[in-house]
């Protein structure tokens, strides 16, 4: 089954964290990412730029608006995201208590319901 | 849901035989054929529909073909093929082929650690993705086989929403991948409280025999209080030292030892010379257990609930021994429960013990209060009726007493119940003539 492993967390800069717990924080990444695919369960995942980067965009009556910022204006933001294919969600919930985000943040554990193939859109499961 | 269609198909008076089969069936398997059919799946709405279907058809063909040598094999082949027709249609989306799902047979030697698995899907069911206040209902429905306007009842929440509640709470389990399978030690002890929960469910809702279904005039499948008996035994055997399932144990064969059906008498006009003793016996050595290991926890630990309502079935029970009921006795420990868990029920319940210990003022006082508190509730609340009835016309107000035996009957399905309160009304009335 696929999970989307969400990972929310208060953004603090790299000033703010220090050179120790950033190179920290790395390692502890790079470590995840390496045992979840020695683990065969690794799809995909990417860490995301801080929040301050994004745009937002909607489309009303034909018109495109633009917005500075992120969608929503909260103190935990979304910063990163892992897709795993593991058998239940008993699994899902044993990688996502390992992520790192989950000791500084929220990790919240979505099943997806289709995702692309060459860009054709498949169920899952 | 499974239970309900169950009574939608007419049956002939000669097929006594065969209806008995498959009701037999019904109280005593649902759970467990459930159980294994959803297994592996993790999709119990699927598998419902499919037990439904499957009594459906034995009620259609049994009295035709006879009663199979194994009734819950039969139920379970028909069942089986019903699911995969349902997973080959496109509407269902299963993470695991057809192929790939492990199902055991029910008598296979490749078991779990736990010999009925309906206590497997009980755990399941208490899975800490699930939200909290749904687990024990949906244990009440999925393996107990109770449905959505009987655990409302016990909730004091309407059936719609309750029914609502618990297709939510299926889909997400199939949705999110929740699996069904045993949780290890260190699980078992924080899910245990919801399976204790669903066990006592059990034993509180269940219909006494005797019940007739109101569409079809037939005695509706219902679990029975064995069942949760049975379920008791198991969790208490399956632990070991855990006070709370000795506990909910003894309450249980406290319960069985009753007879039931036929009119319906209050428990302290009941002879107690009718009750079980080998019941009794049997609850008595749960209750000792319970507290052995209480006990061996240290000194000063505070009794469980259940430990306590089994004591309150100990002081009733005790009847036999006494002559009479310690009605002080049982106030000190309904106010112990109401410490440790309390509900509306429990609320009630002391109240009417404090009418019997402390007269019908002091009862009317906590039965004011509680409407105070939870005036909706108490308003539909069939217990909170019979109560103040009770209160009012021992305090000598008839007018008051009338009018809530009038509200009681209507808040009561029960035809034994109806009877006895119908009695009680005229006796009431009887007394408001100048």
């Amino acid at each position: 089954m696929r999970y989307t492993l969400l990972l929310h967390y208060p953004e603090m800069s790299p000033e703010e964290l220090g050179p120790e717990v950033l190179a920290q924080g790395q390692e502890a990444m790079r470590s995840y990412a390496a045992t979840l695919q020695q683990a065969g369960v690794l799809l995909g995942a990417e860490v995301l730029q801080p929040s301050h980067a994004s745009t937002t965009v909607t489309v009303r009556d034909g018109k495109l608006r633009i917005q500075d910022g992120p969608f929503s204006d909260t103190k935990e933001q979304l910063g990163g995201y892992f897709v795993l294919d593991v058998p239940n969600l008993d699994a899902a919930l044993d990688w996502a208590g390992r992520a790192p985000g989950a000791q500084w943040g929220t990790v919240e554990i979505r099943p997806g319901a289709t995702h692309t193939v060459d860009g054709v859109w498949v169920p899952n499961g | 849901m499974g239970a309900e269609r169950l009574t939608l198909r007419s049956m002939s008076e000669h097929d006594a035989d065969a209806r008995a089969a498959a009701e037999l069936a019904a109280r005593a398997s649902y759970g467990r054929l459930l159980a294994t059919l959803a297994a592996g799946t993790g999709d119990v709405t699927v598998a419902e529909d499919a037990l439904a279907d499957a009594f459906e058809q034995a009620l259609r063909r049994w009295p035709n073909d006879g009663v199979p040598a194994s009734p819950e094999g039969w139920l379970l082949t028909v069942a089986r093929n019903r699911q995969r027709d349902e997973w080959k249609s496109a509407r269902h989306r299963l993470a695991a082929t057809l192929e790939g799902i492990e199902v055991p047979a029910m008598d296979s030697p490749a078991r779990t650690a736990f010999p009925d698995r309906r206590l497997s899907l009980l755990l399941t069911c208490a899975h800490p993705a699930i939200a909290k206040d749904i687990r024990t209902p949906l244990m009440l429905q999925t393996v107990l086989g109770f449905d959505a306007a009987q655990i409302g009842a016990a909730f004091a929440v309407p059936a719609a929403t309750m029914a609502q509640r618990l297709v939510r709470a299926k889909r997400r389990i199939r949705d999110a991948g929740i699996p069904f399978e045993l949780p290890g030690p260190e699980a078992l002890a924080s899910r245990l409280p919801s399976v204790l929960e669903a066990v006592y469910g059990c034993l509180s809702i269940a219909a006494p025999a005797g019940t007739v279904d109101s569409v079809q005039g037939v005695p509706a499948p219902r679990p029975t209080v064995a069942e949760g008996l049975f379920l008791a035994e198991l969790v208490a055997d399956s632990l070991g030292n855990d006070a709370e399932s000795w506990s909910l144990a003894a309450l249980a064969a406290f319960l069985l030892s009753r007879p039931v059906g036929g009119t319906y008498v209050p428990l302290e006009e009941q002879d107690p010379g009718s009750w079980n003793t080998g019941l009794l016996r049997r609850a008595e050595v749960y209750l000792r257990k319970a507290s052995d290991v209480t006990s061996e926890s240290g000194d000063h630990a505070t009794p469980g609930r259940f430990q306590l309502e089994a004591a309150i079935q100990a002081v009733h029970a005790d009847r036999v021994r006494a002559g009479r009921t310690e009605w002080t006795v049982l106030a000190t420990l309904h106010a112990a429960l109401n410490l440790v868990a309390p509900t509306l029920g429990s609320k009630v319940a002391e109240a009417a013990v404090i009418r019997r210990a402390d007269g019908p003022l002091a009862a009317l006082r906590r039965l004011n209060d509680l409407a105070e508190q939870h005036p909706q509730e108490c308003e539909r609340f069939q217990p909170y009726a019979v109560a103040r009835a009770d209160a009012l016309r021992s305090a000598g107000n008839f007018e008051a007493a009338a009018e809530c035996l009038e509200r009681a009957l209507h808040l009561t399905a029960d035809e034994a119940v109806r009877a006895h309160l119908r009695t009680q009304l005229e006796a009431v009335r009887a007394r408001l003539k100048p």
